[in-house]
């Protein structure tokens, strides 16, 4: 089972932060800080794996981390996860990233938080393996997102008056009007 | 009201911030924001709202008055509201907080909502955050979604089973035949989470395993498929055919082979196929082979099959990635119970990964080394797990110390090597070495009469060049106060000896008791030695007494006693001084059955092909055979350790470390009575009570009294004994208690112990106490000392 999934930077500031079990929100900081403290140490040419922590759940449980330029992305697990398969999922949720964001980078973490945590939902769910099929994924998050848009909101209102106006039925203009004969009388005024 | 800020805007501001304080400033007048907005009754900008909440929350500030707006978010129709309110549901609520009950009813409606999208938003919140009474409510729903046609809700459901039955466990039967009939799927990701129930299941219902095993061959045959289908873009990660997928599987089969033949026949042909065929140069192929592995020598897999594996785990030890090696190591840990001399071919590799720059790597080689130590490997193995704890990470130094003990108290070849090993590790890792190893290496210490001198010398060198290691300095305190003539006489042939005088060595104990450094353990320690040396030494016999009378007024309680009771032996019990002092006996293990020969093979219980089941228990029908039965049993060595712990050792705490080694000393009058209480129950109190204690016999007395409101009657005792024990009980006084301690009855045991083994004895009482008939059976471990030695 996958404990805890976080993202953090270099400087250990929380990107995305979701965890699979249960715990109180300053001991969620506390794992953040000593997640980012045991895995900012280490060298670039070490193993991905680090153990011997002790906050989460004990014994059984090892941070398997990857390291992306300015990022961490590191998921906490415990034995009954194959350490390179968590590797190698961790290459799939960055990828599929890409794929979403059209060339991920800090900065769309940042600001599309919630949009992350929809796509991580697609591939973790309750701490378990749910999809690994990257093009899969992609495809879910993307009627999702249409969904969403198409419901609106204030957001979807200019979309919403120009296709309203592509949708209009405009009835057809007549070519000949025909009034009729009309005898305008006009009234003579006499001059100033 | 201001108008809802989007999300970005906020996180764009937060950014802006510039110190910390001016962050806390702005969260706080947005967290203020929200919370008016969230008081509105209709808002269009509530899933903003919930959002920017969210992002808040993972900054670390409190997000808990956004609770209610889930539930109001997750009860609104539009999706995107759903969605936000979800997600907030999973983040801010779990199964404690009351707001997550009210979400139940709204789960409900949405698994057999229209829009399957909306069904996998309740599914996820239901997998994430379920409580123990919602996934009983919604079990039957679950069910039904396993069935629908939808291969997206399947999935989802599947894992939302998992954690059902994680949670409830009585549930699994639920989900048995879904979970069968899910194999037939073609969409990966259902044969995926299909899988992981089927696992989840056989995990928590070992009954169940018979069931599942009918399905070893619908798995094999999607292996089958996944190994040898050629390119398929769709699930293709570095070259393999969806790893997760084939490791899953793998992981699937290891359970439903082990200990059974037929499964694992079975299983065969796939694995040595999986296993030849992968490709490890990428990491994917390398996890499908490591799983291959795993599960080969955990199933009853034939010879060929093992050595394959043994093979293929010591190629991963030599490659070239770190990852790789890693978890070979792992693997190589897993295994080394069952296949030892296997593991035990790839001990050079192991040992230089000590020398690795990499913390894991070093922690894997620790835990494996430790694990290959034997009697043929024991000096070139220590050598370098000892030059490994002079180097080795801080984290890692008292695992390796307790490591280094116990390896070497199994396999030490010499006395003079353990003794040499034990004293390098203290004066390595002095400090982190556990205070449980102090009395065992006291013991150790002992035992090696001829080696007395050797030792203390070396410990006094040692001691006088460091004292901040407590364990150091409290072994090194207690030997030379045990073993100080031998110090001062300067001579000894083992090593070069320490030319020192009485005041040298009193000053370096002196040094010790006031050292701010020493631990109240260590003072005593340095008290008690100072004491003993004083029938040791000759001249300086006033500067202990004035030593000891100073700390006649000391703060520490502790120490406070212990001097002044050595000071009433100056004072008072002059005459008895030399006796209490004189020199200690060698202490006996006082655990029975402690170093029966092998170190106990521990392993999964059902590993029975390797040893002879060896039942001990079987039930005899004699019942006075009983008691003699269940103690002669610990006599043989190694027994699979289920039955009740009862002859295990008898573990003396130590409250402060060593002190009831030196408790010893007991005999003082503050003592009044030398019986041990063995049975307290019901009113009625055993005691036993050693009256003549020789090498080769003890002679006790059983007091029974009863402090109850009425007489007790028909008490009678047996006793039982170790085979090569004899007992002869003399007859009882009595077999009448009287009421409120009126009257005692005893009886005289003798017990003649010719071999010298420990002594146990296991007493069994009878009583009819207010009409009632009770018996009740105890076991004596060790016999107190003797009032008259």
């Amino acid at each position: 089972m996958i404990k805890a999934i976080l993202i953090f930077n270099n400087h250990g500031k929380p990107r995305l932060i979701r965890f699979y079990q249960y715990f109180a929100e300053d001991m969620q900081q506390q794992i953040i800080r000593e997640t980012f403290h045991l895995v900012s140490k280490r060298d670039d040419n070490v193993c991905n794996f680090l153990e011997g922590g002790s906050l989460i759940g004990g014994s059984d449980y090892k941070l398997i981390y990857r390291h992306y330029a300015t990022l961490y992305f590191v998921f906490c697990v415990d034995s009954s996860e194959s350490e390179l398969g968590i590797l190698d999922l961790i290459q799939v949720f960055v990828e599929t990233l890409d794929k979403c964001f059209e060339n991920v980078c800090e900065l769309d973490l940042i600001f599309h938080m919630d949009k992350v945590h929809y796509i991580l939902q697609e591939v973790v769910m309750g701490g378990m393996v749910l999809e690994t099929n990257m093009n899969e994924i992609v495809a879910q998050v993307d009627v999702q997102n249409r969904m969403e848009k198409s419901e609106g909101g204030l957001s979807a209102a200019p979309a919403r008056a120009v296709s309203a106006v592509k949708n209009m039925n405009l009835p057809e203009i007549p070519r000949n009007i025909n009034i009729g004969d009309i005898n305008i009388k006009v009234p003579s005024l006499s001059p100033f | 009201m201001s108008p809802s800020v989007r999300l970005q805007e906020m996180i764009r501001v937060i950014r802006s911030a510039r110190t910390q304080c001016e962050e806390r400033g702005v969260i706080q007048k947005e967290c203020a924001a929200i919370r008016a907005q969230f008081r509105q009754a209709d808002n269009g900008g509530r899933s903003h709202n919930l959002a920017k909440l969210l992002y808040v929350h993972m900054l670390g500030y409190p997000a808990h008055f956004g609770q209610m707006e889930c539930v109001r978010l997750i009860a609104s129709p539009r999706y995107s509201e759903k969605r936000v309110g979800y997600l907030g549901a999973m983040m801010l609520l779990d199964e404690k907080q009351d707001a997550s009950l009210l979400i139940t009813n709204s789960i409900k409606n949405d698994l057999s909502h229209s829009s399957p999208y909306v069904q996998s938003l309740a599914l996820c919140t239901l997998a994430c955050m379920g409580s123990a009474e919602m996934c009983r409510d919604l079990a039957p729903e679950i069910d039904r979604l396993l069935k629908t046609a939808n291969a997206y809700i399947k999935k989802k459901a599947a894992l939302c089973a998992v954690h059902i039955v994680r949670k409830v466990p009585e549930l699994a039967e639920l989900f048995n035949t879904a979970a069968r009939s899910l194999l037939t799927e073609k969409n990966h990701g259902v044969l995926h989470g299909a899988v992981v129930l089927i696992t989840e299941l056989c995990e928590r219902n070992p009954s169940a395993l018979p069931h599942f095993r009918k399905i070893v061959p619908d798995l094999v045959h999607i292996m089958k498929g996944l190994v040898m289908s050629g390119y398929s873009p769709e699930h293709n990660v570095a070259g393999i055919s969806d790893p997760f997928l084939q490791v899953r599987i793998l992981r699937l089969l290891r359970i439903l082979g082990r200990n059974d033949d037929e499964a694992s026949d079975a299983m065969n042909d796939l694995l040595a196929q999986v296993a030849t065929n992968t490709d490890s140069s990428k990491t994917a192929g390398s996890a499908v082979l490591y799983e291959t592995v795993l599960t080969i020598m955990d199933i009853n897999s034939e010879c060929g099959l093992r050595i394959l594996a043994v093979n293929i785990l010591g190629r991963f030890l030599l490659s070239n990635d770190r990852n790789i090696r890693y978890v070979s190591m792992m693997s190589l840990q897993k295994i080394v119970q069952t296949d030892h001399n296997a593991v035990q071919r790839h001990r050079g590799t192991i040992v230089d990964c000590l020398k690795d720059q990499d913390a894991s790597v070093k922690r894997r080689a620790l835990e494996l080394s430790l694990a290959l130590v034997s009697a043929a490997n024991i000096r070139s193995l220590m050598k370098e797990l000892l030059l490994f704890l002079s180097c080795c990470p801080p984290e890692l130094r008292a695992q390796t110390a307790s490591g280094i003990f116990s390896a070497a108290e199994r396999f030490a070849p010499s006395q003079r090597w353990h003794i040499d090993t034990a004293l390098h590790v203290l004066t390595t890792a002095g400090g982190d070495v556990r205070d449980e190893m102090v009395p065992s290496l006291i013991q150790l210490i002992t035992t090696a009469t001829e080696l007395h001198c050797y030792t203390v010398h070396k410990l006094y060198r040692a001691l006088v060049a460091d004292i901040s290691q407590q364990s150091l300095v409290q072994v090194a305190c207690w030997c030379i106060g045990e073993y100080g003539d031998l110090l001062l006489r300067g001579e000894c042939e083992e090593t070069e000896p320490v030319q020192v005088t009485e005041d040298d060595v009193l000053d370096a104990l002196e040094t010790v008791l006031q050292s701010h450094m020493s631990s109240p353990a260590t003072r005593g320690f340095a008290l008690t030695a100072t004491m003993k040396l004083s029938t040791r030494i000759s001249r300086n016999v006033d500067r202990i007494r004035s030593i000891v009378s100073i700390y006649g007024s000391c703060i520490d309680v502790e120490l406070q006693q212990r001097a002044v009771e050595y000071n009433a032996l100056f004072k008072k019990y002059d005459h008895m001084r030399a006796a209490v002092l004189e020199r200690m006996p060698v202490i006996d293990r006082s655990s029975p059955g402690h170093d029966n020969g092998e170190p106990a093979m521990i392993q999964a219980p059902d590993k029975t092909k390797n040893n002879p089941v060896v039942t001990l228990t079987q039930e005899p029908t004699n019942q006075a055979r009983d008691l003699l039965d269940l103690l002669g049993g610990s006599d043989e060595p190694a027994q699979p350790s289920t039955v009740q712990p009862a002859p295990a050792a008898p573990v003396p705490d130590s409250g402060s470390a060593g002190g009831d080694l030196l408790d010893l000393l007991g005999g003082l009058d503050s003592i009044p009575d030398p019986s041990v209480t063995v049975y307290e129950q019901n009113g009625v109190t055993v005691k036993l009570r050693c009256d003549r204690q020789t090498d080769v016999g003890v002679t006790a007395t059983l007091v029974a009294s009863n402090t109850t409101d009425s007489d007790i009657t028909q008490f009678t005792l047996q006793a039982a004994v170790p085979k090569c024990v004899q007992l002869q009980m003399r007859a009882p006084s009595g077999d009448v208690l009287p009421a409120r301690g009126a009257g005692q009855v005893t009886q005289t045991v003798h017990l003649n112990n010719p071999n010298k083994v420990s002594l146990r004895m296991r007493v069994r009482l009878s009583y009819c106490s207010g009409g009632s008939t009770c018996q009740d059976t105890v076991q004596v471990d060790s016999f107190p000392a003797s009032a008259s030695h």
